[in-house]
Parts: C-alpha cells; sequence; structure tokens
C-alpha cells in the first residue's frame, strides 16, 4: 500500500475522531461524556506504560507517582492567585506556588516535564536493577511521592488536597493529547529506536553485547513513558477537578497494569482496545456497589465488588491468556485490507 | 530523652522489628524457592488477624483455640493461593506469576472489603495484655515483651525445620536449585506448599500480633507492613532467613527510633522504608547476607 494512502487513511480517522466528538458533545449526556473522557486519559496512561514495559522490558510499577506530580504541578499552575489563596487554609503556600499562573497547554506540558525531569532522577540509579526489583524500588518511589505530597503543605496543601480546579480538560483537550501520545509513541517504536527497546526487552545481554547503549536508551524510554504519564495525571487532575494524596495510590497503577496487560504488552493497538473495553467495564460494574431492585425486592449493594471482579479477570488473564487481547500484533491498514480481500499476509 | 522513655522506645522498636521480621520469613523463603515477590502475603496477614477476631466474636472460640484455627486456615490458604495462582505460572516468564501475585493481593483485599466491610474495627484485648506493669520504675506494656518473645520463639522453630528436618533440606536444595532437586527426588511441588504453609502461619502469627499491638483491623492493614517487610527481607538479604530476622528489626529500630529522636520527621514515617530500599539496592543490592545471583545467558 502507497505511504500517500496510509497518510489519507490515517487522516480519515482523526476526523472521523473529531466528527464523532463533536456529535458526542452535543447529544451525550454529561455522564457518558466523563466516560469518553476517562477512555482517553486511560489510553494515555496505558500507552506510556506499554512504552516502558511492553516495549523496552522495565518493569515499572511508578505510574501512579508521575500521575502525582503531573497532577500537582499542572494544578498549581491552572488555579489562579485568589483561589489559591482561599484553598491553603492552614499553611499559606510559597510565593512561587502563589504566583504561579499559565495556560492550561502550557500547564500540562510544565506537569509532563517535571514528571520526566523525576524519571530521568530516578532512573539513573534505579534503571540498572532487574525487572522484579525495578518494580519494587519504582512503586517506592510513588509511594515516597505520596508521602511528600501529604508532608509539603505549603506547596500541595497536605493531606486536604485541592479541591476546585479549573476544569479545562474536555473532550477537545483529552483527545487531543490521546492523539499526540499515540502519534509520538509510534512513531518512536517504529524508528530505529524502537527496535533497540525492543531488542532490550527481548534479551538485555544480548543487546548490551551488540554495543547498544543499553541504559541510555532505558532512561530515553522511561523519561518519555514518564512525561505522558505527568500528562496523564495533569488532564486527569482537570477533569476530576480535585486531587488529593490519597488519590495517588497503588491502586492507579494498577488500573493502569490491568489495561496495558489486558491489551497486550507491546501493542498500542491493544492498549487502545483494552481502555476503551476496560474504562467501560468498570464504570459498568458499579452496579453491582449499588442496590438493584427487582419490583419491592431490594438485592443490597456490595462496595468492593467491583475490584474483586476487576483483579479475579486479570488473573484469569494472566493464567489462561497471558499474551493479552492481541499479543505482540498491531492493527495495520495493509493487514485489515489483506483481511478484506482474503488474502494471507506474506510476512 | 531520659532513660525510661528510651527503654520504651526500644522495646516499641523491638516489636515492632519482630512483627515485620515474622512477615520478612515468608517473603524471602519463597523468593529463595521460587524467585517470586509473593504481593499476596501482606493480604495473609491481614486475613489471619480478621480471622481470629471474627472466631472469638462470631463463633465465641476461646483465645487458644482461636488462635491455633485462624493460623491453620491462614496457611491453607497461603497453599491455596499458590496451587491455584502461581503454580500454572512456574514455566511462563517471572513477571507473569508477579502480576498474577498483585491480582491476588487486590483480589483478597477486596473479598475482605466485601465480607468484613472497609470500615476499621476495635479489636478487644485482655487486660493482662494490656495494662502497663512497672519494671523497677518504668512504665512497660506486657504486650512489648510477649510480643519479642513469641517471635523468637517462632522463629527458632522455624530454624529447627529448615536445618534438621528433611523437608527443610528439600527447601535448602530447591532454593540452589529447582532443576537438580527434581532430579535428585526431592518432591518438589510438596516442598513448595509446606514453604508457602508455613511462611502464611508466619504472617498469620504476626497479624493476630499487629492486632493486639494496634488494636485495629481493616482490609487494607496488610499493605503498608507487607511493603516494609519485603523491604526489611531486601535489606537482610532475599532468600536469607536469618538475614530476613535482621531486617525485620532493624527497620523496626529505625522507624521507630528516627522518629523518636527527631520529632519533626514523623509524618515521613511510611517513607524511611522506601528510602532504606533505594539506598540499599543502590550500595549492595544483595542486602546484608545474600548471596550475589549470576547473570546466565
Amino acid at each position: 500500500m502507497k505511504t500517500s494512502t496510509k497518510i489519507s487513511l490515517n487522516l480519515a480517522v482523526v476526523a472521523a475522531l473529531g466528527l464523532f466528538l463533536l456529535w458526542a458533545q452535543g447529544a451525550l449526556d454529561g455522564y457518558k461524556i466523563q466516560i469518553l473522557n476517562l477512555i482517553a486519559v486511560n489510553i494515555i496512561l496505558a500507552m506510556s506504560l506499554n512504552l516502558i514495559y511492553g516495549f523496552t522490558g522495565m518493569f515499572s510499577l511508578g505510574h501512579a507517582g508521575f500521575m502525582a506530580i503531573g497532577a500537582y504541578v499542572c494544578s498549581i499552575m491552572i488555579m489562579s492567585p485568589e483561589q489559591k489563596e482561599m484553598l491553603f487554609i492552614l499553611d499559606a503556600a510559597y510565593p512561587w506556588v502563589q504566583n504561579a499562573h499559565a495556560p492550561f497547554l502550557v500547564a500540562t506540558i510544565a506537569g509532563g516535564l517535571v514528571a520526566a525531569a523525576a524519571a530521568a532522577l530516578i532512573g539513573l540509579p534505579l534503571l540498572r536493577l532487574g525487572d522484579d526489583y525495578l518494580g519494587i524500588a519504582t512503586l517506592g518511589f510513588a509511594e515516597i511521592i505520596r508521602v511528600i505530597a501529604n508532608n509539603i503543605p505549603r506547596v500541595t496543601n497536605g493531606a486536604l488536597g485541592f479541591k476546585g480546579i479549573p476544569d479545562y480538560a474536555n473532550l477537545w483537550w483529552n483527545f487531543g493529547w490521546c492523539v499526540v501520545t499515540f502519534y509520538v509513541i509510534v512513531r518512536l517504536v517504529k524508528c530505529n529506536t524502537g527496535n533497540v527497546f525492543k531488542a532490550i526487552r527481548d534479551n538485555e545481554i544480548a543487546a548490551k553485547a551488540m554495543g547498544v547503549n543499553v541504559f541510555g536508551y532505558k532512561l530515553l524510554s522511561f523519561t518519555i513513558g514518564a512525561f505522558f504519564a505527568g500528562v496523564g495525571g495533569a488532564l486527569l487532575a482537570s477533569l476530576l477537578t480535585t486531587i488529593d494524596p490519597k488519590m495517588f495510590l497503588f491502586t492507579l497503577t494498577f488500573n493502569v497494569l490491568m489495561i496495558v496487560v489486558t491489551g497486550g504488552l507491546g501493542s498500542i493497538t491493544g492498549s487502545i482496545l483494552a481502555g476503551i473495553g476496560i474504562t467501560a467495564l468498570l464504570e459498568w460494574l458499579r452496579f453491582v456497589e449499588n442496590p438493584i431492585y427487582f419490583g419491592d425486592f431490594e438485592l443490597p449493594g456490595i462496595p468492593g465488588m467491583r475490584m474483586v471482579v476487576f483483579s479475579l479477570a486479570l488473573i484469569c488473564i494472566i493464567l489462561f491468556r497471558r499474551e493479552g487481547l492481541m499479543g505482540m500484533r498491531e492493527f495495520s491498514w495493509q493487514g485489515a485490507r489483506n483481511l478484506f480481500s482474503g488474502k494471507r499476509r506474506a510476512s | 530523652m531520659t532513660a525510661a522513655m528510651f527503654i520504651q522506645h526500644f522495646l516499641n522498636s523491638l516489636t515492632l522489628g519482630s512483627l515485620y521480621a515474622l512477615i520478612a520469613i515468608g517473603y524471602t523463603m519463597v523468593y529463595g524457592i521460587l524467585r517470586l515477590i509473593n504481593f499476596a502475603h501482606g493480604e495473609i496477614f491481614m486475613l489471619g488477624a480478621y480471622f481470629v477476631f471474627y472466631g472469638l466474636t462470631l463463633v465465641n472460640l476461646p483465645w487458644p483455640v482461636a488462635i491455633v484455627l485462624s493460623i491453620l486456615v491462614t496457611a491453607g490458604l497461603g497453599i491455596l493461593v499458590d496451587q491455584v495462582a502461581y503454580r500454572p505460572l512456574r514455566d511462563a516468564p517471572r513477571i507473569s506469576a508477579l502480576i498474577s501475585a498483585i491480582g491476588v493481593s487486590f483480589f483478597l483485599q477486596n473479598v475482605a472489603i466485601v465480607f468484613f466491610q472497609a470500615i476499621p474495627r476495635e479489636v478487644y484485648r485482655p487486660s493482662w495484655l494490656e495494662d502497663p506493669i512497672l519494671i523497677s520504675g518504668v512504665r512497660v506494656l506486657p504486650l512489648t515483651l510477649f510480643v519479642p518473645v513469641l517471635s523468637f520463639l517462632l522463629m527458632m522453630g522455624l530454624v529447627y525445620i529448615v536445618y534438621r528436618t528433611k523437608a527443610g533440606l528439600g527447601m535448602r536444595a530447591i532454593s540452589r536449585d529447582i532443576e537438580t532437586s527434581y532430579l535428585m527426588g526431592v518432591p518438589v511441588n510438596r516442598v513448595i506448599a509446606l514453604t508457602f504453609g508455613i511462611g502464611s502461619a508466619l504472617a498469620a502469627a504476626s497479624g493476630i500480633m499487629w492486632a493486639l499491638r494496634y488494636p485495629q483491623l481493616q482490609p487494607i492493614m496488610g499493605v503498608i507492613p507487607g511493603f516494609k517487610a519485603f523491604i526489611a527481607a531486601v535489606f537482610g538479604g532475599i532468600g536469607s532467613i536469618q538475614g530476613a530476622v535482621i531486617g525485620g528489626v532493624a527497620l523496626g529500630f529505625i522507624e521507630i527510633m528516627t522518629v523518636a529522636f527527631f520529632p519533626e520527621l514523623a509524618g515521613y514515617r511510611d517513607a524511611f522504608a522506601f528510602i532504606l530500599l533505594i539506598l540499599i539496592l543502590l550500595v549492595k543490592p544483595t542486602g546484608l547476607l545474600g548471596a550475589k545471583p549470576e547473570d546466565k545467558v
């Protein structure tokens, strides 16, 4: 298939997405729009974790930490100084926190950049560790971020967190960032750098023996992944309009990991499909936690049931379909055409 | 700081440290044998505590019966978790089993929320454990003497099993080389099950004493102690039982003594362990007593 055809098809998909959003904005109610927003944010987060874990093989459990950094940086920058004066009741904010103000785009990018800087900083010592040790160490990093957020009230307002963050993150912002993330990560994994990432994932020692600067590439992948995790956190903060340290518990990382594993490690297509599916499933499962009525008979809701089903699903996927929905396969226009014309793929 | 206060802090550190050590032993034994971080271990600890206090209040069991039953049930649960969630993944990449373990951890935690509800529950303590006694002018909680002594006895029992019995020989053989152990006729699966059983029983014992010491039960009570005990195991050298004990006690002292001497750091208490983890992984990734793992190509 010609490159120009592919480009026009890709543009057509983006245009279709735009039309869909335009329709959704007018036709759907607030709750459904909120779910669409969450889908976009979850896809961003899943793609960024997939870059780190699925494509480069670094088992990182630090996503909640990067998201927290992005969320706090962005929120501080988009709230007006008057609003912050009202918010910091117990301790007055530092002047630089008080006076920081920027448009939403700048604030999200700043959130991503600070998260990326933190990733580079902790990546320097931590990325030398092997798989499960890296997982625990990055989990520790996320926990430390949370404890710090609790203890610097003059920056983060301590355990109270922020309320009334301006809700700039509408469908356009979220899906816009989603498309940007998609574009950057797809380009990255398709170019030579991406091949090096995959080589490191498949056999680190062999990659090193071939003369690859393994550590440098790992750091690059980790930093880029953290940037988008920070952006995702920033969008989430503006979407939910409240944040506090309790929000960034390990559960948050667990949800993202679940999407990545379900979709398939090393498959962007999988992350997108699972991002849509699992976000919708999580919302749909809320009904088991609410009371159900059969006429006069009331079946009481069971709190916690949602996560029981959810974690059971993860265990089943790992036990019975370890490669996830897509394995390492990707959607491609060529593949789709072959599918429709009934041809078997050559490669 | 007065001498009396120091003695109290010392006993508190020893109590907390021995509770960490008991949990850490379970992590280190499983890791030594399967190279798996058993994420669900913290939840096993939590369930052990819940079982006792539900046995006491719902079925009106006497204390000793409730404790023994809870330890047995928890040990069985640990074995069940291994059989269902980890055993099918023995030949899979190591991370698969780890993800499965994370899944089990969340599963058990939320099952506990469903059955026991998320609200914290008060634990009733017998007064002979609670009322402070005076030892040469120092007020001491009987619990802070009772917990370290009991933990020490349990650890001695474990050391006996690992170094003086045939099953223990099997455990040590498997942790050296699992393939060869199969060939030498070690009943590998049975020994692994036993390892999970013993580790879970110790976690249950720790959970019960934890609930007596910090008298509150809640479904997430296992998460933070679980992480910290794992860190203690890494600190002592993962795979080594002595290391887990040293690491656990050391972590107990670090947490309580740092806050005792620098009260302004109290808010950061939960971060100490993680900072310690990152430091130890950088300086000496094998821990204090750990053997150096080889990178096989």
